[in-house]
C-alpha cells in the first residue's frame, strides 16, 4: 500500500450561488452531496478541480491548489464528471500509454474492449470506462457526479464494490454527488445536502 | 511595348453583360441578383477611386503618405477579419489579435522583399510597395479570417471535449492539440491550394496583368513565383500568430477554459 496524499480540505469555498464551503474530507472516506439540480453540485466540483473561477482556497494535504500547475492538480484531484467525453477513435487511445488495467473484468468487461471503437459504447459502458480511465492515472483524490446515473441495479452494485475497494485501498478521499438515499446510504460515512448558498449536514 | 488603354465604353460593354447574366439569373428564381448587382457596383467604385489614389501617391511618393496608405489598408483588413467571425473574441481582442498578426506577417515579409529581394531604389517606392502589400494582406486576411473563425467555432462546438480533456489533467495546449491543427490547415489550406494549381489549372492575376501589359511572360514569372512564395509566407504566419495568440486567448492562467470570452453570434 502506498503513502496517501492527506486530505482534500476546502477553506472558504465561494463559486455561483455557493459561499463559504468549508469541508475536511481525510483518505478513505466518502462524502456523499445531494440536492435539487441546479443547487450547484457540479459547480462545487467543477471549482475544486479548478475548471471554474471561484474564491477561497483547497489543499490537497500539503498542496495548494494555487501554488500547483493546474493541470497537474487536475491530474491529482480527478473529476469524474456526470456525461463522459470521447475524442479519438478507439477507446484505448483516452487511456494513458502502457498502464496496468485495474478494474476491467470487475466493472463486466473483456480485455478486448479496448480495441473497441467507441461509436458503439452505449452509455453505461461509456461511464463505466470514463471511471476507469480516470482511476488509470491514478489520482490522488475523487471528484464523482452521478457516477452511476446510466448504470442498471447490477451495475450499480459492481461498481460500487470496485471503486470502494479501490479508494480503501489507494486512501482516497472522495467526494460523490449523488441522488438516490439508498446509494448514499451504502457508500457514505457524511453526507451534506446543497441548499440556498451552504452545506447542511444530513 | 506600349500597352492598349481601355476606354471607359468599353468597360460599359463587360458591365452590360453582368446585367445580362444578373436578368438570367433573375428570371431563373436563383437568387443571388442583388448581392451580384451591389458587388459589380462596388468593384467599380472602390476600384476606380483606388486608382485616383495610386496616381497621387505615385505622383508624390513620400514615405509618410505611403505608411499612412499601408496604415488604412491594415485596418481595413483588421476589420473584415473580425465581420468575418461567427464567435468574436470579447474586448477588443477579435480586432487585435487578427490585426496584429496580419501586421507581423505581411509587412515584415512586403518589407523584407522590397529591401532583399527586388530592391527598388528608394525601396518603398509605391509602384512596388502597394501593389505587394496588397496583395499580401489579401491573402493573409483570408487565412487569419479562416482559422481564427475554425478555431473559435470548434471549441465552442467541442467544450465539454475540451473540459474533460482537462478533467483528465492535460495541458490546455493538448487539450486543443487537434482544434489548433485543423484551424491551422484551414487557414493555409487556400494558398497551398493555389501553388499546387498555379500555372497548370490557373493562370494567377497578376502573372496575366503583367503579360497584359506588356512583359515579357520570363519576367512575369519570376514575379509570379516570388508573389506566391511570400503569399504563403505571409498567410502562414499570419495564421500561426492568429492560432496561438486566439487559442491562448481563450484559456486563462488556470488552465481554465473560458468560452465567456467569446461573444454570441450576432
Amino acid at each position: 500500500m502506498r503513502e496517501s496524499f492527506g486530505s482534500l480540505r476546502l477553506e472558504q469555498v465561494a463559486v455561483g450561488a455557493l459561499s463559504d464551503i468549508t469541508l475536511t474530507i481525510p483518505p478513505t472516506e466518502v462524502v456523499c452531496l445531494s440536492g435539487r439540480s441546479g443547487s450547484g453540485k457540479s459547480r462545487l466540483l467543477r471549482a475544486i478541480a479548478d475548471l471554474d473561477v471561484h474564491a477561497g482556497r483547497v489543499w490537497l494535504g500539503e498542496t495548494e491548489q494555487s501554488a500547483t500547475p493546474a493541470h497537474l492538480w487536475r491530474q491529482q484531484v480527478m473529476l469524474v464528471p456526470a456525461e463522459s467525453q470521447w475524442w479519438a477513435e478507439r477507446v484505448e487511445d483516452h487511456f494513458p500509454v502502457a498502464t496496468v488495467m485495474d478494474g476491467l473484468a470487475e466493472l463486466g468487461f473483456e480485455p478486448d474492449v479496448m480495441g473497441w471503437s467507441v461509436s458503439r459504447l452505449s452509455s453505461g459502458e461509456k461511464q463505466r470506462l470514463a471511471l476507469l480511465r480516470a482511476m488509470a492515472r491514478r489520482p490522488a483524490a475523487l471528484l464523482l457526479d452521478e457516477p452511476t446515473a446510466n448504470l442498471d441495479q447490477e451495475s450499480v452494485a459492481a461498481m460500487e464494490r470496485w471503486l470502494l475497494a479501490a479508494v480503501r485501498e489507494r486512501q482516497l478521499p472522495v467526494l460523490w454527488v449523488a441522488h438516490t438515499p439508498d446509494q448514499i446510504q451504502r457508500v457514505a460515512q457524511r453526507h451534506f445536502r446543497l441548499s440556498g448558498s451552504s452545506l447542511e449536514a444530513q | 511595348m506600349e500597352v492598349i488603354d481601355l476606354a471607359w465604353w468599353k468597360l460599359a460593354l463587360a458591365a452590360s453583360m453582368i446585367l445580362v447574366l444578373a436578368v438570367f439569373v433573375h428570371l431563373g428564381r436563383l437568387g443571388i441578383t442583388r448581392g451580384l448587382l451591389i458587388a459589380a457596383i462596388r468593384t467599380v467604385i472602390q476600384l476606380s477611386l483606388i486608382g485616383l489614389v495610386l496616381e497621387a501617391l505615385f505622383a508624390v511618393s513620400g514615405f509618410g503618405w505611403i505608411a499612412l496608405m499601408a496604415t488604412v489598408m491594415l485596418l481595413v483588413a483588421g476589420r473584415e477579419v473580425m465581420s468575418r467571425q461567427q464567435r468574436k473574441l470579447t474586448g477588443g481582442w477579435a480586432f487585435g489579435i487578427g490585426t496584429g498578426a496580419m501586421f507581423l506577417s505581411s509587412f515584415t515579409v512586403t518589407v523584407l522583399t522590397l529591401i532583399v529581394v527586388i530592391g527598388p531604389e528608394p525601396w518603398y517606392a509605391p509602384q512596388y510597395a502597394i501593389p505587394l502589400l496588397g496583395m499580401m494582406l489579401g491573402n493573409t486576411m483570408n487565412g487569419v479570417a479562416l482559422s481564427l473563425d475554425r478555431l473559435t467555432e470548434s471549441v465552442w462546438r467541442q467544450r465539454s471535449v475540451i473540459e474533460n480533456r482537462l478533467m483528465l489533467g492535460q495541458t490546455w495546449r493538448e487539450a486543443v492539440g487537434d482544434i489548433r491543427r485543423e484551424a491551422m490547415r484551414s487557414g493555409m489550406i487556400p494558398s497551398i491550394n493555389a501553388m499546387a494549381a498555379a500555372g497548370i489549372v490557373s493562370l494567377p492575376g497578376m502573372m496575366t496583368g503583367q503579360i497584359l501589359a506588356g512583359s515579357p511572360p520570363s519576367v512575369a514569372v519570376k514575379y509570379q513565383i516570388l508573389i506566391m512564395l511570400t503569399i504563403a509566407i505571409g498567410t502562414g504566419s499570419g495564421a500561426l500568430m492568429a492560432v496561438t495568440w486566439g487559442s491562448r486567448r481563450l484559456f486563462d492562467d488556470r488552465q481554465r477554459l473560458r468560452l465567456d470570452r467569446l461573444l454570441e453570434p450576432s
